[in-house]
């Protein structure tokens, strides 16, 4: 149920749009060109459609769009590339990190990243994420970490918080039972095959322009340094939460950055740089 | 004319993928296949191209989703176990249509089974394998030279029709060494400049490769439209060899491995002069109908030979549809008939079917 402060004044439901003369104002923000011109299937307050624009800024302030090749996961983002105005492949359940390795090695010029739920990239796919980063492989991983299953409505993912409520742990995620939620970005970074490793999340303006920088960062990496990035992003679910979009963001405050702290985790180094 | 080499069919395979310009090659080890692997990670780099091994036949199969498309020759090969773990990446890729080259040498299960050869894999191959309505074009070698011929065919077949193409041979073809022959070849060209995701120019849409049709309009749409490819395949693309059936009054119909076995068998039931041919699909799919149903009006029995418990067979008499007697003869699990126990099994058929 939404609580007060979250309901609409009455008045605002009532606010006609005075009619708008474009000339008169001074642009001061606009949706990336990279970005295609349609309604989103998103949920409101879902993290993937912010997520999808800041990457298709990031495309478009550093002007590689023809550069530039994603791959889409199974999840709620499975429908990215309707968004994306670039060039993508949409990869089985869990096979994105397979299928970016074939693109890459093929054409080690482009920037390649793959866009993956916590479901796609933790559970089902996690040994071809493991190895394409054991193996450095050189693209970028936008992981979507929202704890559940979004798409098919909210079971229970690998990173489900302890106690957590989801459809398949009705009476919370049992740890004895089913073990902790996985780092992630902890556990990859681990491997000498990630340069850049980093956790943020976008419930707040400050987290979206941080989220933003660290997938800047990521992607300018891809040409200087050998070895793989990945970008975890604590996404909000508020329909499969049970909460409002404010809630959730709440949540993510309050709950989720207990167990996924957001920072970075590991930077890229010197030895890492790619040599001319 | 070119040199005769003497090659593991395997060998040959791998050779020939190198000079058919396979942009890449991506596998994991698993007898009796692993000299692909072997091979190309020595040869591959002196090319240029990428090799790898996968971390799993699940990656591999995916690995060449990606770099298909991204418009590359892509290929992978495995043996039966394998294959099963790539069922998803073909069905894939069938459905987003991308061509790519697959090879199993089969070898004989359910399960882990046996490094030995078999052809247990039939149904797999040829009936979809994977989920959801896609067919596979389907090669048979029957020898070193057409393990290495059927790489370039192949490639040039999945490029034509965007769609995967699967060798199957088995443990024997893919082992033994016999003189193979490599013949200068022109890659067809062919544009994929319309899907191949490269990268988006301002100067075009942008291009994506994807299966997933979630309107049930569209989604029979795009069955429609691969049912049509698989008719026009069904129309242009059959194989197949005859050797005696001008005068056949009996029909063996094998591939692979059991037509090498049943051609030694055919020579020496003729020496006794019964007049036997020998049928020998080299497409599976698409299958022969049409030339059977012919070959039906004209003989008096068809013994079909497997190394199974009889998959090929019941394509062999949708084929025949009732006209004649369809046999079967096989030997499963690794274990091979040989000439004189399929000879045995004809004459007691005969002798059935002469009383009856
Ligand atoms: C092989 C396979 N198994 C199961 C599914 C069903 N499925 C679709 S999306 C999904 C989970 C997605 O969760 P996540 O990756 O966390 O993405 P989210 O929707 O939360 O963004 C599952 C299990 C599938 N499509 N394919
Ligand atoms: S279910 Fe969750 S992840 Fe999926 S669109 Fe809705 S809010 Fe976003
Ligand atoms: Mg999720």
């Amino acid at each position: 149920m939404p609580t007060e402060e979250h309901v609409l004044p009455e008045t605002a439901l009532d606010v006609v749009t005075p009619a708008c003369h474009e000339e008169e104002y001074e642009v001061v923000y606009h949706k990336p060109a990279t970005m295609v011109d349609v309604h989103m299937h998103y949920c409101p307050g879902c993290a993937h459609s912010l997520v999808h624009k800041l990457i298709m800024e990031v495309v478009e302030d550093m002007d590689i769009q023809e550069k530039t090749i994603g791959i889409a996961p199974v999840g709620c983002s499975v429908f990215a590339y309707d968004y994306m105005d670039i060039d993508m492949q949409e990869a089985a359940h869990g096979r994105a990190c397979a299928v970016a390795t074939g693109i890459k090695r093929l054409m080690p010029e482009k920037y390649v990243f793959t866009y993956q739920g916590d479901g796609d990239l933790a559970a089902i796919g996690i040994a071809e994420t493991l190895h394409a980063v054991n193996r450095g492989e050189n693209f970028l991983i936008v992981f979507m970490n929202n704890a559940v299953y979004g798409m098919t409505s909210g079971q229970m993912a690998p990173t489900t918080l302890p106690g957590m409520h989801t459809t398949t742990s009705p009476d919370g995620r049992d740890v004895s039972y089913y073990g902790a939620p996985i780092k992630v970005a902890e556990l990859l970074a681990n491997l000498p095959g990630a340069v850049y490793v980093t956790r943020q999340a976008v419930n707040s303006a400050n987290g979206v322009r941080r989220t933003k920088k660290a997938l800047m960062n990521a992607f300018k990496y891809q040409q200087q340094y050998k070895g793989t990035c990945l970008v975890e992003i604590i996404g909000n679910c508020p329909s499969n939460w049970k909460m409002t979009p404010a809630e959730a963001s709440r949540f993510i405050d309050e709950e989720m950055v207990k167990t996924f702290p957001l920072g970075d985790i590991k930077l890229p180094q010197p030895d890492n740089l790619k040599t001319v | 004319m070119a040199d005769y080499k003497l090659m593991k069919g395997n060998e040959a395979m791998a050779e020939a993928a190198i000079q058919a310009g396979c942009d890449a090659y991506f596998g994991y080890p698993i007898t009796p296949q692993s000299e692909v692997l072997e091979y190309l990670a020595r040869e591959m780099p002196k090319y240029n191209r990428i090799v790898m091994q996968a971390e799993s036949e699940v990656a591999s199969i995916n690995m060449v989703y990606g770099a298909a498309g991204a418009g590359f020759r892509a290929m992978t090969s495995s043996s039966s176990p394998g294959i099963s773990l790539m069922q998803e990446g073909i069905s894939y890729m069938a459905g987003a249509e991308l061509p790519c080259l697959i090879v199993n040498v089969n070898r004989a299960g359910p399960g882990l089974g046996t490094i030995q050869p078999g052809q247990g894999d039939y149904f797999q191959s040829v009936k979809g394998g994977g989920h959801g309505d896609y067919k596979l074009i389907v090669l048979a070698p029957a020898s070193v030279q057409e393990m290495a011929d059927f790489v370039f065919l192949g490639f040039d077949l999945a490029d034509k029709y965007r769609n995967p193409v699967l060798i199957l041979s088995d443990g024997a073809i893919g082992q033994m060494m016999e003189k193979v022959q490599f013949h200068p070849y022109t890659r067809p060209l062919v544009d994929k400049s319309s899907w191949a995701t490269t990268g988006k120019p301002k100067t075009r849409d942008r291009n994506y490769i994807t299966s997933l049709f979630i309107q049930p309009e569209r989604m029979e749409k795009h069955n429609l439209k691969l049912e049509e490819k698989f008719k026009r395949i069904r129309e242009n693309e059959v194989r197949f060899e005859e050797y005696n059936t001008t005068d056949a009054e009996y029909l063996f119909v094998a591939y692979g491995l059991s037509a090498r076995i049943c051609q030694k068998a055919m020579d020496i039931v003729r020496e006794k002069g019964i007049k036997i041919g020998l049928f020998r699909p080299i497409t599976l799919y698409p299958y022969p109908y049409k030339r059977l149903e012919e070959l039906a009006t004209q003989v008096k029995m068809m013994l079909t030979v497997e190394l199974n418990s009889g998959q090929m067979v019941e394509d062999v008499r949708l084929g025949v549809n009732g006209k004649v007697p369809v046999e079967f003869y096989g030997r499963m699990g690794g274990m091979m008939p040989t000439p004189e126990d399929i000879v045995h099994h004809l004459e007691t058929l005969i002798q059935y079917h002469h009383a009856n």
